[in-house]
């Protein structure tokens, strides 16, 4: 377990290592500077700034650097607000981020399930056949299409929650919405899919043999033995939530990590894009370990350890 | 009830499944009784209805499947009329089954001692741990040993034969009238099969149950039942005791399972598979549906079906051979030398054929 573990995070850092590489290069290949803005300032202004920032020396200079940097814990300055660490930027801005995420998470998550199982239980009747559009719809229309038009309607029209800002619990429940559509049909998906295939095996019969409730047998067999692979889909879900709330941390003016990654791309804040790819890289790459972990604990199939508790 | 030794009579069932390509006329009148305490074997190949007749005892047939005719008589009522609800509460109770696979019966993900006490906490009401404490006992009776200390394993921790016999408790735990073994042994291998089989017999005289066993190993049945059904594509062919059966089968069909199986005297060489395969169930023939296959068929075999002839007051086969003026044919070489087995068994007089019909 342990070795397991090592190797796990050797290949963690191994991975962040490759992403920040490509992020960096990917990030010279963008169009413009960090001074395409800053029209007024003269040849010789703009040359000391640059090379107050070390954009002079040559890229592998600049990258070594960089990664080094790195390797001493600093995500470097941000160029944008002047000279504050990126460190302190991301950090600073978490809060409504992990909160939008992880609300986002629990509602998708468990409407999911139940839409899901729903699905599965009432496998090709009227409830199914709804249920599947549903997911359908909420994996093809984006979130930031979602956003718009939640904050058009909802918002605006019916004035239910504030349209946009952060201050208060009303201000979440719109981008919350959002954000939830696409694991939530994720979720279903996935479960309909895994409970069907649960419902038709030999446990479940024995289960029905034994004169079990359809509820009971749903809740006591079907739904543990579904939700176990569930676990896996945590990762990739957090990862498209990641990504869903740059733009709809935007739309609804969420001072979020999302919101400043889309700013800092705009202006080509280059230390910014590349503290908070990084910085979401290593989110992921650490929820997906826990992942494994929490599927060896709860699966008693796989668990490690050979006893009951 | 017919009759008051009887836990289940079963009359002129037919079931259908309705698929794409047509009806599948699966059980195509099918009578039988189930006595106190017996064992009542049903053979046959694959394919000829044993496990959907079992099920349809339990009302667990598959959604398509719709009972088109019969009855299901256990303790005076009909079970093919009970509603859902109702059989929840004979299921696992009354009537119980064990599963052919062992390995993917049990619900991986719970432990075994609750999988063994849910049918108590549905069925009898009881608590969580009284439930788990008579589980325990269960899981003595059927010889796991240790029993305290693996109560709270999860089933991948066991064997495939500590499996079954976990699954043998949870059908037993509340001492049903009926078990329903649909080929318990055929996922297991032969010395952890012998022990499976000796663990029914030993806890059928315990409990004091009646079994059905279903299976397509004839080599299974003598050890182990009473008396014998033969189906064949969705009929019962021919039944009787075990002896009878054995010694003094009367219906080709039936020739053709024995001399597929092999004994301890069966010289090499006389073992030999049915040819052909079954007919199919979306159309099936007109007359006996083994004539296709069988060499004893008669030209009546694919005009009309033949009704079941007594042979004696407990056997029966459905063969026109049995008709007074069927032609007299020589089965094959073994039957014949098993037929002068049981006439030395039964001594005085061969058995006595006439064309009553049940
Ligand atoms: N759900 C279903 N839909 C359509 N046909 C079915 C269905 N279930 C069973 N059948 C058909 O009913 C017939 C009897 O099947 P059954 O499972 O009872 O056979 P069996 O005697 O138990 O065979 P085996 O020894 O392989 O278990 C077969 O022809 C099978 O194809
Ligand atoms: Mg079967």
């Amino acid at each position: 377990m342990r070795k397991y573990l090592l190797k796990r995070i050797l290949y963690l850092f191994l991975t962040l290592f490759i992403v920040a590489t490509a992020t960096f290069f990917l990030m010279k290949l963008m169009p413009g500077t960090p001074l395409q803005n800053e029209a007024k300032l003269t040849a010789s202004e703009k040359a000391s700034i640059l090379a107050q920032y070390g954009l002079d020396k040559p890229v592998w200079l600049q990258y070594i650097t960089y990664i080094v940097g790195i390797f001493h814990g600093s995500l470097g300055l941000s160029f944008q607000f002047s000279d504050q660490a990126v460190s302190y930027l991301i950090g600073s801005r978490m809060g409504p981020s992990m909160q939008l995420g992880a609300q986002a998470l629990v509602v998708g998550v468990i409407f999911g399930i139940i839409l899901g199982a729903i699905g599965a239980i009432k496998k090709d009747t009227w409830a199914d056949r709804l249920a599947t559009i549903l997911s359908i719809l909420g994996i093809a229309v984006p979130s930031f299409v979602l956003a718009i038009l939640f904050q058009y309607y909802v918002g605006l029209k019916l004035g239910w929650f504030p349209v946009a800002g952060w201050s208060g619990f009303a201000y979440t429940v719109l981008p919350t919405l959002a954000l939830a559509a696409s694991p939530l049909a994720e979720t279903a998906r996935f479960i309909r899919t895994d409970m069907v295939d649960v419902l038709s095996s030999d446990y479940i019969e024995l289960a029905k043999a034994k004169g079990l409730s359809k509820f009971g047998i749903v809740y006591h067999h079907a739904l543990r033995n579904s939700l176990i692979p569930m676990v896996t889909l945590i990762g990739p879900l957090a990862a498209a939530l990641m990504t869903g709330s740059m733009v709809v941390e935007n739309i609804f003016s969420v001072p979020g990590i999302g919101e400043q990654f889309v700013k800092s791309i705009l202006v080509n804040d280059y230390p910014t894009i590349m503290g908070v790819t990084i910085f979401y890289s290593a989110l992921l790459c650490v929820l997906l370990l826990l992942t494994d972990i929490v599927y060896g604990i709860i699966d008693p199939r796989i668990r490690l350890s050979g006893n009951g508790d | 009830m017919e009759n008051p030794e009887n836990v289940i009579e079963v009359r002129n069932l037919e079931i259908n499944f309705h698929t794409y390509a047509g009806e599948v006329k699966a059980i195509r009148d099918v009578s039988f009784d189930l006595r106190k305490g017996e064992t009542l074997a049903i053979v046959g190949e694959s394919g000829s209805g044993k496990s959907v007749t079992t099920r349809s005892l339990m009302g667990l047939l598959a959604p398509n499947a719709e009972i088109k005719k019969g009855s299901i008589m256990f303790h005076g009522d009909d079970i093919i009329k009970k509603s859902e609800k109702e059989m929840q509460h004979i299921r696992g109770k009354d009537i119980a089954m064990i599963f052919q696979d062992p390995m993917t019966s049990l619900d991986p993900t719970m432990r075994i001692g609750m999988q063994i006490a849910e049918p108590l906490m549905k069925h009898k009401g009881l608590k969580k741990k009284e439930a788990i404490a008579q589980a325990l006992e269960m899981l003595k009776l059927v010889g796991i040993t240790n029993p305290e200390g693996r109560i709270n394993d999860y089933p991948y921790q066991f064997s495939g034969g500590m499996r079954q016999r976990i699954v043998i408790a949870i059908a037993l735990v509340c001492y049903p009238e009926v078990l329903i073994a649909d080929e318990p042994t055929t996922a297991l291998d032969v010395t952890i099969q012998a022990q499976i089989l000796d663990l029914m017999k030993d806890l059928q005289n315990r409990i004091d149950t009646s079994i059905i066993f279903i299976t397509h190993d004839l080599g299974v049945v003598a050890g182990m039942a009473d008396r014998v059904a033969v189906m064949y594509a969705g009929k019962i062919v021919e039944y009787g005791t075990v002896d009878e059966i054995f010694f003094n089968p009367q219906h080709p069909y039936t020739w053709g399972l024995l001399n597929s199986m092999p004994t301890l005297d069966t010289e090499g060489g006389s073992l030999s598979a049915i040819p052909g395969t079954p007919p199919d169930l979306l159309d099936p023939p007109v007359g006996d549906a083994f004539a296709a296959r069988s060499d004893y068929a008669m030209k009546i075999d694919t005009q009309q079906e033949p009704p079941f002839f007594k042979v004696s007051d407990t056997h029966y086969a459905a063969t026109w051979l049995l008709h007074p003026d069927a032609p007299k044919v020589t089965p094959p070489a073994e039957i014949v030398r098993r037929q002068q087995k049981f006439a030395a068994m039964q001594k005085p007089e061969a058995p006595i054929k006439s064309d009553t019909k049940e």
